[in-house]
């Protein structure tokens, strides 16, 4: 692509680009991101490709993999444009039928249409499905319609008009004072203003200055940061270069979990093309301003979620937190003024210039603006990325979008802000999901992941679960967090193992109490919440492993037996065939046992038995 | 071996900002951060080996013990947990005879666990040499881990 070297060329190309599209030309788009991707997206891609080779239909025909489209229980999807055809749970070898009957043909195929459960009905279109109904996809949406390789798409879609209405004369402190009008709040946990960020770095003496973009997305159960940078990585960068360009900064970094090797990938070809294009590097778009990306792997430490330890890490040290007496707006990375925003909160940027600051507010409550990417997912039907408006209730996110509990099981609790948030019950459901409404009970916003748990779910073991998580992930600086969260992780261990002591509740309190007022970082100052607030609303769980001895999800492996149900059980044999340890036995067509003595209690017996005859207790 | 490391941290400016994605590339090329590995590097960039030790035991992403011919990564995942995880880790670890974070003697396999791979749509998903295994179970994992040539009880009928 030819460099481009003023605002105007890049509208002018955006333009040529956009009228060079045509609108009826067919477009299969397939979904690619890591979630369809692991289902096998990619043979279907290329089975495409055959397909539309081997018919010859080769510019007729547009194939687009795409971002993440956020209904990942469902994958791989498929759209079809113009008419917008939603198919889902598409084969691999569908691709010959999809080009012939429905492409080509205009023939719908009934099976691969999404049915409403509620009302059995087929839906034909992507926003028809109540799935994405009632969302706001504002920000995620786009992912859908763009090959996040494809510079071109991006600017098909409006892209980068954001960054030609800056650099086409608005002023730093107008940028800034736009975003601040927005209050819009940090996405990645913290929910601080994102415009006191910008001013404050700008303010604050000492070049050269950087940003940084936080993708090191820890909290287990959360994807949206991911999705977003994979799918649509200019978006990113557009909103990375109108914050650099407001702060005053030339020099930024993504700072990216190593894990999500896609999303590593497809940002290095973004901020290639973008160098080419000449919207990165020396004087961009004839404006005088320089900004240049560099893209850091993270090292898998959780920690580095946290601002000040990833700036240890891109230091090239351990990620260890700092006291923030100096906020890293003043003296940051290599002690330079430096301003970090997470992947989602840079996403809202283009928005914000594009639409303007009043209409944002618009959107949310009075405290929380715009919308917000929760992760839905856990025991829930429709797992995926779902983004809505603050204010929107926790029951609405949970029944009407996620379509309720799998197998009609009773919902009773939903995990949000990952390891630092808490779990929220049942009468907690209409809640109006935003920042200060999560934190009045118990949990955060985090960077919102959200894990819904049915009746089988032991609060206990996912207290439990968190803390471990917590232990092995604490840094080991601050003593409350290093110490006194391996003791009350013992203390739990204990209690699951059935071993619990009546004092044990009073003591899970106090400490927990005492880890958040003596931890530095926010690691350690939320790593009790999980445990006070299932503490806070499930006591009753703790009580029964503790007084009864008794895990009532039946989870606790130290506390539950295995049996066969005589009524049930036919004499298939599966469970004696796959037994490891030779405890369950019985001849065919006859009554099977489990030995206790034997049992290890491994499970595999209550997993394989099809007639539920293996009873847990 | 020199001339490998050279051309790694030449890749990165030979600047001492780039540690973590240098020693990153360096494990990648050599199976794990061994001790000539590390002092060359240490060499090179003109940084002390404790600081590399330091990084080496601090991320996770490091591995300063030779690792297994077949790599094994079950999502641990908050998602995956309450879907079952659990018990097919134990399973895992009982078969292989290691605990997660361990390489088997005979170095045939590292199994290990992983915070969250965002697929929570499949979970509960172990990624085996870097291919995804979606919905697993005890069961599946089983003939995953006989496929490997491990000797497991499966059901041969279903």
């Amino acid at each position: 692509m030819k460099k481009v070297k003023t605002p105007e060329e890049l509208k002018s190309l955006q333009e040529e680009i956009q009228n060079s599209r045509d609108p009826e030309k067919p477009c299969i788009t397939i979904c690619a991101g890591t979630g369809c991707l692991t289902y096998g997206t990619q043979k279907l891609i290329d089975n495409f490709n055959v397909e539309i080779e081997k018919q010859n239909l080769k510019g007729k025909i547009e194939i687009r993999a795409s971002g993440c489209h956020g209904f990942c229980e469902r994958g791989p999807l498929v759209v079809i444009n113009p008419q917008n055809i939603f198919y889902q749970r598409v084969g691999f070898d569908d691709a010959e039928e999809i080009i012939k009957e429905t492409v080509l043909n205009g023939k719908i195929i009934d099976r691969l249409l999404y049915i409403d459960p509620l009302t059995k009905e087929k839906i034909f279109h992507e926003d028809e499905i109540p799935f994405y109904k009632r969302q706001m996809r504002l920000v995620f949406g786009m992912n859908g319609n763009i090959d996040p390789n494809s510079l071109e798409d991006y600017l098909a879609v409006g892209g980068f008009n954001a960054l030609i209405k800056v650099l086409n004369g608005m002023e730093p402190e107008a940028i800034i004072e736009e975003i601040k009008t927005a209050n819009v709040r940090g996405r990645g946990g913290g929910g601080f203003s994102m415009g006191q960020k910008w001013e404050a770095t700008r303010n604050a003496p000492g070049l050269p200055k950087y940003i940084i973009c936080n993708a090191d997305e820890g909290d287990p159960g959360a994807y949206m940061d991911r999705s977003l940078l994979e799918g649509n990585p200019y978006l990113i960068l557009e909103g990375m270069l109108i914050g650099a360009y407001a702060i005053g900064s030339n020099m930024g970094y993504i700072y990216v979990r190593n894990e999500y090797p896609l999303a590593v990938k497809n940002i290095m070809i973004a901020v290639e093309k973008a160098r080419e294009l000449g919207i990165l590097g020396k004087n961009i778009l004839g404006s005088g301003f320089d900004f240049d990306v560099v893209i850091n792997r993270g090292g898998g430490a959780f920690v580095c979620g946290e601002e000040t330890a990833l700036i240890s890490s891109i230091e090239g040290r351990s990620g260890e937190p700092r006291a923030k007496y100096v906020y890293p707006a003043e003296r940051g990375l290599y002690d330079k003024p430096t301003n970090i925003n997470n992947v989602e909160t840079w996403a809202n940027v283009p928005l914000i210039i594009n639409k303007g600051a009043e209409w944002y507010r618009s959107i949310g409550t009075e405290n929380s603006k715009g919308t917000k990417i929760f992760a839905l997912v856990g025991k829930i039907n429709n797992t995926g990325l779902v983004e809505v408006p603050m204010g929107i209730t926790l029951r609405e996110i949970v029944y009407d979008i996620g379509g309720g509990i799998p197998k009609d099981r009773k919902f009773k609790a939903v995990q949000v802000g990952g390891p630092s948030g808490g779990c929220i019950p049942e009468s907690h459901l209409d809640l109006p999901v935003d920042f200060d409404a999560l934190s009045e009970v118990g949990s955060m916003m985090g960077s919102g992941g959200m894990i819904v748990m049915d009746d089988c779910t032991c609060m206990v073991d996912v207290a439990l679960y968190f803390l471990k998580f917590l232990e092995e992930e604490s840094c080991g600086k601050c003593t409350p967090c290093r110490e006194g969260v391996h003791q009350m992780r013992l203390i739990l261990e204990r209690i699951t193992e059935g071993n619990g002591k009546e004092e044990d509740l009073n003591t899970i309190e106090w400490m927990g109490k005492a880890i958040i007022d003596g931890s530095l970082c926010a690691l350690g100052g939320t790593a009790p919440n999980p445990v006070l607030t299932t503490f806070r609303y499930f006591k009753d769980e703790y009580e029964a492993h503790i007084r009864e001895k008794r895990c009532p999800a039946g989870i606790c492996k130290a506390l539950i037996t295995y049996t066969v149900d005589p009524e049930t059980c036919n004499g298939c044999m599966v469970c004696a065939r796959i037994c490891p340890t030779e405890a369950a036995t019985g001849e065919k067509k006859e009554l099977h046992t489990i030995d206790q003595e034997k049992c290890i209690k491994c499970g595999a017996c209550f997993e394989s038995c099809k007639f539920d005859a293996v009873k847990v207790s | 071996m020199k001339a490998r490391i050279k051309e790694i941290i030449d890749k990165y400016d030979t600047d001492k900002g780039f540690l973590v994605p240098i020693l990153q590339d360096v494990q990648r090329e050599f199976n794990y951060l061994q001790r000539e590995v590390l002092h060359l590097v240490s060499a090179f960039l003109e940084v002390p080996i404790s600081q590399l030790y330091e990084l080496g035991t601090f991320y996770k992403a490091f591995s300063l013990e030779p690792r297994g011919r077949h790599e094994m990564k079950l999502c641990t995942g908050t998602a995956c947990h309450v879907r079952g995880v659990p018990l097919i880790k134990d399973n895992i670890g009982r078969i292989l005879q290691i605990q997660a974070g361990e390489t088997t003697p005979d170095l045939e396999f590292t199994f290990e666990t992983v915070n969250c791979l965002g697929a929570c749509a499949l979970g509960p998903i172990l990624v085996v040499d870097g291919e995804y295994h979606g919905n697993i179970s005890i069961s599946k994992t089983n003939k995953i881990l006989k496929k490997l040539g491990k000797k497991v009880k499966i059901d041969e009928e279903s």
